[in-house]
């Protein structure tokens, strides 16, 4: 490869950026849209983090508005005085650590299980199915479990009732609602999360299965010494990645699920943003909420990523 | 794999856990396939399980018949297609120049990309710039501020990165542009990686109802799953109920599924022919060489 710039001498420099402009030009070219994107829409909304610490008004542009008070910190003050927000705070950890303990090892079982199928088209009609799932919107799988789980019309309800039980309220309940909610989580992912270890199971040398069926290891002795361990680093880095989103939460799943009844346990930080905030205008405290969350996930996933290298695994960048 | 002997008794224990989670997975589309095309008499009744009763088309007529749901189904099939082409455009402007290792700013561009995947300004700064902008209830709202993903930008240029520079170089060698180099060599070479980023869009843009949620009231723009949320919610139901002249429980029942099966199976009849190319585009995403 040439590196035209850095070997022709100084007293050259001139022409040398003349000439590489006129090799890469068309690069930056390409380059500028995607940049100007970035810029426009991922850094300028950060100019009006500093909302978060002054007082909003609709009048005055983001320099102009007058420090909140506490230093500024007002806002973070009152969010942690504000019971809504402590709620969230608490559902949103308590709904993420769920799904991490219980959909985060389904896709990993699901590949080791794919991986025991002996019949090649029959494992990629059920693999076609469970990615299934993936596609369908939170608002459709919310509608779809409404079919499922209503308590009058609903299938299972009906079954249930048939069989001579009480129908359960697996929707509008709040402890049925985090199981179902968590459940749901598991139907929609599953399939689609098993594709990364499937292909991480097909990377294992298939000499060290051969061996060990020499030295008489069953089938289980196989997936729990050479398949599991062969997958190891990819679990882990998407271990990583989940912890470094514990206090993340995604908008579309948990707005979908929300009802009234419920409210108490499906709260969760970004509804909570977007009701108190685009709802009730309350702009200052909002942000300040969203930046709490911002830098609380940047420092899990440096954290997640530090332990992950000392661990000896490698990290995720 | 090695090629497989007979298929021993341990075999067929996992292919019965397949078979029960493939029917877990669809068992609620074929429930309300069939409370689409059932009765209103039967769903009132409660007699509709698997099997539909008193077949008919008469919700699906209705949602054919009437035009918030024609003009919301053109307005997203419009709307995808468009934030896909755009998407898929931006992607490539934004992959292909960081594959040239003696770009000389290349390590900038890279940390303005990298800074964006780990800190998001959050839901108000972004809704405050879409005010300033004058995007709020303006369509473009729901194409532009999404246009490009810096996830699905890393699985586009590490499949650049497979592609051998002898063959770049050689064009080089023959006076070729660079961007004549892309449109002859990395586009017709990313066919597999660009079906795989298209499904990627498409799904989005077809599936998110957030931004509509947040940014959009004009409601001649809403897209499908967003009327759909509303129409779940009963959120004017009022409204739905004198519009569309139904009071009784069963007919509402069966239109609503009616419009959820109609909102997905767009992307039903898609998914499964693409499946080879978006597994590869999974792996590259998560998987580091």
């Amino acid at each position: 490869m040439s590196k035209t710039s850095k070997k022709v001498p100084a007293v050259k420099n001139r022409k040398s950026f003349g000439v590489y402009m006129k090799r890469y030009w068309q690069l930056y070219l390409l380059l500028f849209l995607p940049m100007l994107y970035l810029i426009i829409f991922k850094y300028v909304p950060m100019v009006y983090i500093q909302i978060a610490f002054k007082k909003y008004s609709i009048v005055q542009s983001v320099w102009e508005m007058p420090l909140a008070a506490q230093h500024g910190f007002e806002y973070f003050i009152k969010a942690f005085k504000n019971k809504d927000f402590l709620n969230a705070l608490r559902n949103t950890l308590v709904l993420n650590l769920l799904d991490l303990v219980v959909g985060f090892p389904a896709p990993i079982i699901f590949a080791l299980i794919l991986n025991e199928l002996v019949f090649t088209r029959f494992k990629r009609v059920v693999q076609t199915i469970a990615y299934m799932p993936h596609f369908l919107s939170w608002v459709i799988i919310y509608s779809l479990a409404l079919q499922m789980f209503a308590p009058s019309n609903g299938l299972v309800n009906m079954v249930l009732q048939n069989m001579g039980l009480e129908a359960v309220h697996f929707l509008d309940k709040p402890g049925n609602w985090i199981v179902s909610y968590i459940l749901i989580g598991v139907w929609q992912n599953f399939g689609w999360g098993s594709i990364v270890y499937l292909a991480a199971i097909a990377g294992i040398n298939p000499e060290l299965y051969e061996a060990a069926s020499v030295d008489g290891a069953g089938r289980f002795k196989k997936m729990w010494h050479i398949t599991l361990p062969g997958i190891r680093s990819t679990i882990v880095v998407l271990l990583i990645m989940n912890l470094g989103n514990i206090l993340g939460s995604g908008f579309d799943r948990p707005f979908a699920f929300q009802n009234n009844m419920v409210m108490n346990v499906a709260n969760v930080i970004s509804t909570f943003v977007y009701t108190n905030g685009i709802k009730s205008l309350q702009f200052s405290l909002t942000t300040a909420v969203g930046l709490f969350q911002s830098v609380i996930c940047v420092i899990f996933l440096l954290l997640a990523n530090w332990i992950s290298r000392r661990l000896g695994e490698r990290g995720i960048w | 794999m090695i090629k497989s002997k007979s298929a021993k008794a341990g075999d067929w224990i996992f292919v019965l856990i397949c078979i029960v989670v493939a029917v877990i997975c669809l068992l609620p589309m074929v429930n309300l396939l069939v409370k689409s095309i059932s009765s209103t008499d039967a769903l009132v009744k409660h007699e509709v399980y698997l099997w539909p009763k008193g077949l008919n088309f008469d919700a699906y007529t209705t949602v054919l018949g009437d035009a918030k749901y024609i003009r919301a189904f053109f307005w997203t099939v419009f709307l995808t297609i468009i934030c896909t082409i755009v998407s898929l455009v931006m992607t490539t402007l934004c992959a292909y120049p960081l594959i040239f290792e003696d770009l000389k700013g290349r390590s900038v561009f890279n940390i303005i990309i990298t800074i964006t995947m780990f800190f998001n300004a959050g839901t108000i700064p972004n809704y405050l710039l879409m005010k300033s902008l004058n995007l709020l209830s303006n369509p473009l709202v729901l194409i532009v501020p999404s246009c490009l993903s810096v996830f699905n930008m890393i699985i586009l240029r590490s499949f650049f990165y497979g592609i051998p520079d002898s063959l770049r170089e050689s064009a080089e060698i023959d006076g070729a542009t660079y961007i004549k180099i892309l449109c002859s060599i990395y586009i017709p070479l990313s066919k597999p990686v660009f079906a795989t980023l298209a499904l990627f869009y498409a799904v989005g843009r077809w599936n998110g109802y957030s931004d509509a949620l947040m940014y959009m009231k004009e409601k001649d723009y809403y897209p499908l799953q967003l009327l759909l949320y509303n129409i779940i919610n009963n959120i004017n139901s009022v409204e739905v109920a004198t519009q569309e002249g139904f009071s009784t429980p069963g007919l509402t029942e069966s239109l609503k599924a009616a419009i959820v099966m109609f909102s997905t199976v767009p992307i039903l009849c898609i998914y499964p022919w693409l499946q080879k190319y978006f597994i590869h585009g999974v792996t590259v995403g998560a998987v580091k060489e």
